[in-house]
């Protein structure tokens, strides 16, 4: 049997992957296992095969996933060597076999579930929550569409981790350097017109490992699933911090 | 260990534990950590992966920022498309409510879309009306772009990393623990370590969401399993009205994702094969804009009766690019990317094929407005069970009754998150002390995951927990869909009875403690299945239409015999069905009385 895909030509009827497998109660060095999947529709997806394996072949193949259409950010992985989601990562378009990893440079729990919590505790550290001193009034704050279009491209980030986990400069100093994801929300806070902490936010920023170790490698803009730019959110930071300065 | 007989659970006092890290969830644990409690919000994933995070459209308000409006009619749309199921008080309660909690939101940094003025953008959306349904179309629901859920949901995760809130994430909740005095705390599975943990709390709050995956084709998350629900079952109390399921109008034909009804309260419209605007036949007056379950209904005879798009005729398409690119991008992003993604299609250019799609529950964990659970204890309808709360798509208020409207749900779970932390707040100034449980309390919750890891192994021949799901997903898709009757029903509900007890022989490959998801999607699965049944059982019994239950053998509302809820439980002998009746009395204003339904 074979589909015709929409604008690919025509695709096999079987899709070959390559899966990291690692469990921590057997032990031993992680292993790159082969699984064959039915593409049972055009416009599949990678998460479509995952559950394939899950629910058909074997159970013990373990990941995370949620709302299946991008918005959640439980399954970014490394696919062929570049994160992204798999619930919107078309199979067809992929190269096979298609091998697949846990996001880099993250401890790994179980095959392709990575340990988050260092990614949200520097989520954390940037204070992502409205601050202001001014009583609020007794309507809702206004804010022209202008201003509020400031922030456009940096609140839907879904916290995913992909672009932080593909950056050199994280990998090695991921411990103090902040990494794109949480700085985008930091920009994203000192772009909104509503906050008064700017110049807190930009005082706690101004350090040599938190802000300064990206080097604008750009591998974040290039995974983002969501087509968001935190290198440009990076440099934002750093010219307000400039211009501040003279 | 305190005095638990057993060294292998971990046993935590807090104050109030929150089961669920939605939007309700997490509303509610703001308010008790905001008053210095000490919260505990348990919650199976992370909490920005909870579904509130895929709503689109927005939230309803009568805040009047684009023409003028009325918690009142507000009121009355959602009675109205309700079909007068909807519990009236608490319908009062949430439209008055509405304009504080929204502009409340934006204090806490929501990003509302805005007006030129600078105020929070409103849109139509359907079923909504001015004065009392004789003024025309409002626009009432506010929304940031059309991610509006996650706006909301990050706000919420942001303001309780503010608060101090004590997150325990990817812990699956597994049993209540109920005494003489109500529910003292609950027993959960610490996935990613593969521990029991005991959570003791003066006040145990269930904000579990929905439990869409009892459906094949459903707009819900994997997660959406009904777990507060379910472990309201298994402590022997009912669900409330889980036969009202809606069948949102559009989602992506033969995927799932949701287009947001927005998409039509910007203007877009839907066609059949034949090109015709349909709906200007079913709904003269507000056309596209109908409540749900009668876009839904309408769809489905365009398909049965010939009239479907596509070289099948099995769906039908929703037109926007007449709107212009630069709207849709505008208003719209986020749809722009659903449709790309998965029909293939740029909606600036083409229509989107769309399908009715199990979207939301309106049943689920009786409750009164506060957010107390509520039970049948002989005449006494609705008896409070104490330390015992159920918020948001988990609970029945009931505040959507037999249909829920487009933009109330958000509002739901602001309005009801916010209002139970406060009824917990007095609470636990009567409660002041953990009471003592019973030392061997934690074993059912243990039993229920040991049975799973520790009996027999999988074999070629065993029941596969994958294949049991397909088919409850299957025979609920088929048996209990946008059109119901007696035969299909009755046939549906003997299968899934079956199908439910194949569960008991039913076994997992993976015995793995450490992050073992197989075990989760069979807890899960433990889950839908009551819902399922009580959802089938509830169905089949009402012999009426009402709201999203729709009969081809009963095409009337019945108020006479059926103007009262469904409270389903499950007992050795299979569904028990009891009913209860409306609170048809709001707290301040006159009683909306039924009438025929026209939009």
């Amino acid at each position: 049997m074979t589909i015709r895909l929409s604008g690919v030509g025509i695709v096999s009827d079987m899709i070959h992957l390559q899966i990291y497998r690692y469990d921590p109660e057997k032990g031993g060095e992680p292993t790159m296992q082969s699984f064959e999947v039915p593409l049972t529709k055009p416009g599949m997806k990678l998460l479509d095969a995952l559950n394939h394996i899950k629910w058909n072949l074997d159970g013990t193949l373990t990941y995370r996933r949620s709302c299946g259409e991008g918005v959640c950010g439980s399954d970014g992985m490394n696919i062929n060597g570049v994160n992204g989601l798999a619930c919107i990562t078309p199979i067809a378009g992929l190269k096979q076999p298609i091998k697949i990893r846990p996001l880099p440079s993250m401890g790994v729990i179980r095959d392709l579930v990575v340990d988050m919590e260092h990614f949200f505790d520097q989520y954390r550290s940037i204070r992502p929550w409205l601050q202001s001193e001014t009583p609020v009034p007794e309507h809702e704050r206004l804010q022209t569409p202008e201003d509020r279009a400031e922030i456009d491209g940096s609140y839907e980030c879904v916290l995913c981790g992909c672009c932080t986990t593909s950056c050199p400069s994280w990998w090695w100093n991921g411990d103090r350097f902040l990494g794109p994801a949480a700085l985008l929300q930091a920009d994203r806070w000192i772009r909104d017109s509503r906050d008064e902490m700017a110049g807190e936010r930009l005082d706690q920023l101004e350090d040599a490992f938190k802000l300064y170790r990206c080097h604008q490698i750009m591998n974040c803009m290039e995974c983002c699933p969501k087509d968001l730019n935190p290198t440009k959110a990076i440099d934002h930071i750093k010219r307000t911090l400039l211009a501040r300065k003279s | 260990m305190a005095y638990l007989s057993t060294d292998k659970v971990e046993h935590h006092f807090h104050d109030v534990v929150i089961i669920g890290a939605g939007g309700a969830g997490l509303r509610c644990a703001l308010q008790l950590a905001d008053a210095n409690c000490r919260v505990a919000v348990v919650s199976k994933v992370l909490p920005t992966r909870s579904h509130t995070v895929a709503a689109q459209g927005g939230m309803n308000a009568a805040l009047g920022n684009v023409s003028s409006d009325h918690w009142h009619w507000h009121m009355y749309d959602t009675v109205k498309g309700s079909d007068y199921l909807g519990d009236q008080d608490a319908i009062e309660y949430m439209c008055r409510a509405a304009p504080r909690m929204v502009r409340e939101l934006e204090h806490q940094g929501v990003p509302f879309s805005r007006l030129d003025n600078g105020t929070i953008y409103q849109r139509p959306f359907g079923g909504q009306s001015r004065e009392f349904g004789e003024g025309g179309q409002a626009s009432r629901t506010c929304a940031a772009a059309d991610r509006t859920g996650h706006a909301i949901l990050h706000t919420m995760y942001q303001q309780n990393l503010r608060a101090g809130t004590h997150f325990y994430d990817e812990f699956f909740a597994l049993d209540l623990m109920m005494d003489d005095n109500g529910c003292q705390g609950v027993m959960a599975w610490d996935i990613a370590e593969g521990r029991y943990h005991l959570f003791q709390a003066k006040a145990v709050i269930l904000a579990t969401g929905g439990a869409g995956r009892i459906f094949q084709m459903t707009t819900n998350a994997h997660i959406c399993t009904g777990d507060g629900g379910a472990l309201v079952l298994d402590a022997g109390l009912p669900v409330e009205d889980m036969e009202f399921f809606q069948f949102h109008p559009t989602g992506i034909a033969g995927v799932g994702p949701l287009i947001t009804e927005a998409v039509r309260g910007e203007g877009g419209y839907l066609l059949n094969g034949e090109g015709e605007r349909f709906m200007e036949r079913y709904a003269p007056t507000a056309k596209d804009l109908a409540s749900r379950d009668v876009v839904s209904r309408a769809i489905a005879v365009e398909i049965r009766e010939g009239r479907g798009c596509g070289p099948n005729k099995d769906h039908i398409l929703l037109k926007l690019d007449h709107l212009g690119a630069e709207l849709i991008m505008k208003r719209l992003p986020n749809i722009h990317e659903l449709a790309l993604r998965f029909a293939d299609v740029d909606c600036t250019k083409e229509p989107i094929p769309v399908l009715p799609t199990a979207h939301y529950t309106m049943g689920g964990v009786p409750t009164n407005r506060f957010g107390e659970v509520v039970y049948a204890d002989g005449d006494e309808k609705e008896r409070v069970m104490e330390s015992l709360y159920a918020i948001g798509e988990a609970a029945c208020a009931s505040v959507h009754g037999a249909n829920r409207l487009g933009g109330n749900s958000l509002l739901e779970i602001i309005v009801f998150g916010r209002a139970c932390g406060d009824q917990v707040l007095k609470h636990l100034g009567e409660k002041q002390y953990h009471p003592k449980l019973d030392p061997d309390c934690w074993k059912s919750g243990v039993a229920r995951v040991e049975r799973w890891l520790s009996g027999a192994p999988e074999q070629d021949d065993s029941v596969r927990i994958s294949g049991i799901r397909d088919e409850m997903e299957r025979i609920m898709q088929e048996h209990c869909s946008v059109y119901r009757n007696e035969a299909v029903m009755a046939e549906g509900v003997e299968h899934l009875e079956r199908t439910a007890a194949s569960l008991s022989s039913a076994s997992i490959k993976d015995r793995g403690r450490v992050f073992n998801t197989e075990l989760v999607e069979a807890l899960e699965l433990e889950n839908l299945m009551g819902l399922a049944r009580a959802a089938a059982s509830g169905a089949l019994a009402r012999t009426e239409s009402r709201g999203a239950h729709a009969r081809d053998d009963y095409p009337e509302r019945d108020d006479e015999q059926w103007m009262k809820h469904t409270l389903a439980s499950i007992g050795e002998n299979g569904v028990k069905l009891d009913y209860k009746p409306v609170r048809t009395v709001p707290m301040s204003v006159d009683s909306f009385p039924p009438k025929k339904r026209v939009y």
